[in-house]
């Protein structure tokens, strides 16, 4: 990568007792992009983020955050937001008062308070107490807070939990939007298909090991597309496989269809083939695999 | 380290916090100094633990400001467990890595923090002074007990010593609680085990065993705040229950500094 970095990490590793929450953690993700942080519940993201924020020491292992060594928190944590494992919040004091005390603390202004709310959709609930806020509107809440420094880097960690559809969409154009203005954003989820259409990189984790890291379109390159292939006949399920096969093609029998390897190209071939075999097909649908799929298929779950 | 003085103002301001400790605070002064005024004549004792202080000695300059004097020990359970709370919270609550985002020197989170505490508490005790030496002048009217010594100077010196000796006393056990929240990370652990330590075990203990209050950080307090004892002069119960406090400050910002932030 050419561009400068906003984080890099190399051989970062973190031992709790005889288990390995992170081994051997290496990748970089540049300014200015969106990078997704994915894995399943468990495979070490917030432990990731936590070494990259001052919160844990690793056990072995460095990195980098804008440039400055994550042993030295106090020189890039004022231009860092960070939303980590949901939000925490004190109960008895409103919205507004829990941002307050964020914002004295970190020496920020104030008077951005209200504005931030507004931006997170929070705008006429400031003066609610935070124990009454629903899971979404708490979400909302850690964002606002993550955005209080004006960030060059933004880490959320699981951010969409427990938002609706549509506010799911509002994190996803929010988080566009300031990418766009040249603040990297390190969104992790356990979900791939949440944050593959926004991220620019990825990492992925499984078991505390990366198994992925670089450009998503890299990743998209891993795709194998699928025809799906149903006969009209559950009979002929085999039969259309071997087809399939014939013609030089993986082919296997999934959920009452034949699932083919290959581009929408073989899709004519395949049903003429069929036609002439005698086996009417009852649907042919060129599928492209999600994200999520090809990592599955990746880490062999 | 302002910064963290200013951030910890704001939860030490909410009114379920402050306006509940007031109303401890007043209720704590307003027994105190009732039962010290009112059964002035009972056989049965009207100061702490059942001593009888009489009318000869509420009449002394140092008359106005006895009931608040008398209050230290109250009054430091209430500090306990305001500091216990307000520094175990943040680990219960999860809002410790939020603040540690902010600002990551560890060291000035809990000096900050501290300082907050401490300024709260010099409002608790001014408080409780306040309302002590009214009331004390009110109740002296009503079981007719001179008041003509309690405006001299001696008196304001009187009641200016006892206010800081409270205000040391009353620190000193809110310092003990924010080692025991810092300890133990639980408001409720950290609470119930400072409040048993000191009105129990070291109560206890220093009925049964001669001398051991010499060594209670608790017991030391409580004659810091009346200026001393006819056994431990104020002196010695100023630094010892202080370097006691110190010691386990020392271990506690050890820890805080050196362990992870894992909830």
């Amino acid at each position: 990568m050419s561009s400068p970095l906003a984080l890099d990490v190399a051989d970062l590793s973190k031992k709790y007792g005889d288990r390995m929450a992170l081994s051997h953690a290496n990748f970089e993700v540049p300014m200015g992009s969106i990078c997704g942080f994915v894995g399943p519940n468990g495979s070490g993201k917030t432990t990731t983020i936590r070494m990259l924020l001052g919160l844990i020491s690793p056990t072995t292992g460095s990195g980098h955050v804008l440039g400055e060594s994550i042993t030295e928190p106090g020189k890039y944590l004022p231009f860092v937001g960070a939303m980590i494992e949901g939000p925490a919040f004190y109960p008895a004091l409103t919205g507004t008062q829990n941002l307050t005390v964020l914002a004295k603390l970190g020496g920020f202004a104030t008077d951005s308070i209200q504005g931030l709310l507004d931006l997170v959709g929070l705008g006429d609930r400031g003066n609610s107490k935070f124990k009454t806020y629903s899971l979404g509107m708490k979400q909302r809440l850690g964002i606002a807070a993550a955005l209080l420094p004006n960030p060059k880097l933004l880490v959320l960690d699981e951010p969409t939990n427990g938002l609706d559809p549509a506010g799911i969409h509002e994190v996803r154009t929010l988080l566009r939007k300031l990418a766009d203005s040249g603040t990297t954003v390190f969104v992790s989820s356990h979900l791939l298909s949440e944050i593959e259409m926004i991220s620019d990189y990825l990492v992925m984790l499984r078991l505390g090991k990366v198994i992925f890291s670089g450009k998503t379109s890299e990743l998209l390159a891993k795709q194998q597309p699928v025809i799906v292939a149903k006969p009209e006949k559950s009979l002929d399920l085999e039969k259309l496989a071997q087809l399939a096969k014939a013609a030089g093609h993986d082919a296997i029998i999934k959920d009452g269809a034949v699932h083919v390897t290959g581009t929408s190209d073989f899709s004519a071939e395949l049903n003429r083939a069929s036609f002439t075999a005698g086996i009417v097909l009852a649907s042919l649908t060129p599928v492209r695999p999600s994200l999520e799929e090809t990592f599955f298929e990746m880490t062999g779950e | 380290m302002l910064n963290v003085v200013r951030a910890e103002l704001v939860k030490l301001r909410r009114p379920s916090l402050s306006l509940s400790t007031f109303a401890a605070v007043i209720f704590v002064t307003s027994l105190v100094t009732s039962l010290l005024f009112l059964l002035v004549d009972s056989p049965e004792g009207n100061g702490e633990r059942g001593i009888k202080i009489g009318r000869d000695v509420l009449s002394l300059p140092s008359g106005a400001s006895l009931s608040f004097s008398n209050s230290a020990g109250l009054l430091g359970i209430v500090a306990l467990c305001i500091f216990a709370a307000q520094t175990a919270q943040e680990y219960t609550y999860g809002t410790l890595r939020n603040l540690l985002v902010r600002q990551p020197a560890r060291m000035k989170i809990l000096i900050g923090k501290l300082a907050a505490m401490k300024l709260f508490a010099i409002a608790m005790v001014t408080l409780s002074a306040g309302l002590a030496i009214a009331l004390s002048y009110l109740l002296a009217g009503v079981k007719d007990i001179s008041t003509t010594a309690w405006s001299t100077p001696d008196a304001r010196d009187a009641a200016l010593r006892g206010f800081i000796n409270v205000l040391i006393a009353t620190i000193g056990y809110g310092i003990f609680g924010m080692i025991l929240g810092l300890l133990f990370r639980s408001p409720i652990s950290a609470i119930s085990i400072g409040v048993i330590w000191n009105l129990i075990i070291e109560g206890l203990l220093s009925a049964f065993v001669k001398n051991i209050d010499r060594y209670f950080p608790g017991q030391l307090l409580s004659v810091v705040a009346q200026g001393g004892s006819e056994k431990i002069s104020y002196q010695y119960a100023l630094f010892t229950s202080y370097a006691f406090l110190l010691v386990g400050l020392i271990v506690v910002a050890f820890l805080f500094k050196r362990r992870d932030v894992a909830n």
